[in-house]
């Protein structure tokens, strides 16, 4: 069912959604990917993780929507590492019978892995370097599940 | 003994991503006094806690979470994922 891939290396979007979802009865595929912003602006940005939990962590966030929602599958790819503006950092995608599910599910799963998976940014500019804040509208976006 | 791990900017202040502690704290809690206690550089990184998150054998939880038969305690601020 639901895979997880955290790792240094680029992906590809296209190549992991070709017959994503293929074999179930699958009427719906949803995927978000994030990208590093700051063109112009940013030099590169370094994410660090906690190598162990990052993977229980995300397994158990996939997991939840897996038990919330009828998924015919789940994948979440999340990098870590230096990476320059424009790049790929993360993606998740869903698929389901309905949009519905998929829509709800990929929304989900991207509203925790903003603050309860344990990835930590680092930005650098011409200013310098400066760990990202995390939000309270994170936190908050948590409450809606 | 605790294998003690920093993440972000707290491994930044502190200086080193882990260390094993011989300590005999009860709860997370005890754990950054005692740290704390030992210099400067731990007594700035714990100097709020409201800005850090921590995890006992990996599991996200509170400062009053109990140490008993724990193997690893992780200090961290607030995630950013995504």
């Amino acid at each position: 069912m639901g895979r997880v891939r955290i790792q240094s290396e680029p992906f590809d979007p296209g190549t992991e959604l070709e017959g994503f979802g293929a074999g179930a009865d699958v009427g719906a595929v949803v995927s978000f990917t994030g990208i590093v912003r700051g063109a112009g602006e940013l030099a590169r940005m370094e994410i660090e993780h906690y190598p162990g939990m990052t993977e229980a962590a995300v397994g158990k966030i996939v997991a939840e929507a897996e038990a919330r929602w009828a998924l015919a599958d789940c994948l979440v790819i999340h990098r870590f590492g230096p990476m320059q503006p424009g790049e790929r950092i993360m993606m998740v995608a869903t698929a389901s019978r309905h949009r519905a599910e998929a829509f709800a599910a990929a929304d989900f799963v991207m509203d925790y892995l903003k603050s309860r998976a344990p990835f930590w940014k680092k930005e650098f500019g011409a200013d310098g370097e400066a760990w990202v804040a995390a939000k309270d509208a994170d936190e908050e976006a948590l409450r809606r599940w | 003994m605790l294998d003690v791990m920093y993440f972000a900017w707290v491994r930044e202040r502190i200086g080193l991503p882990r260390e094993q502690v011989d300590t005999e704290a009860t709860t997370v809690a005890d754990l950054v006094q005692e740290l704390s206690a030992r210099e400067q550089r731990y007594a700035l990184a714990f100097a709020d806690l409201a800005a850090l998150r921590v995890a006992v054998d990996q599991e996200l939880t509170g400062f009053d979470a109990p140490l008993a038969g724990a193997r690893e305690v992780a200090f961290f601020p607030p995630m950013t994922g995504g």
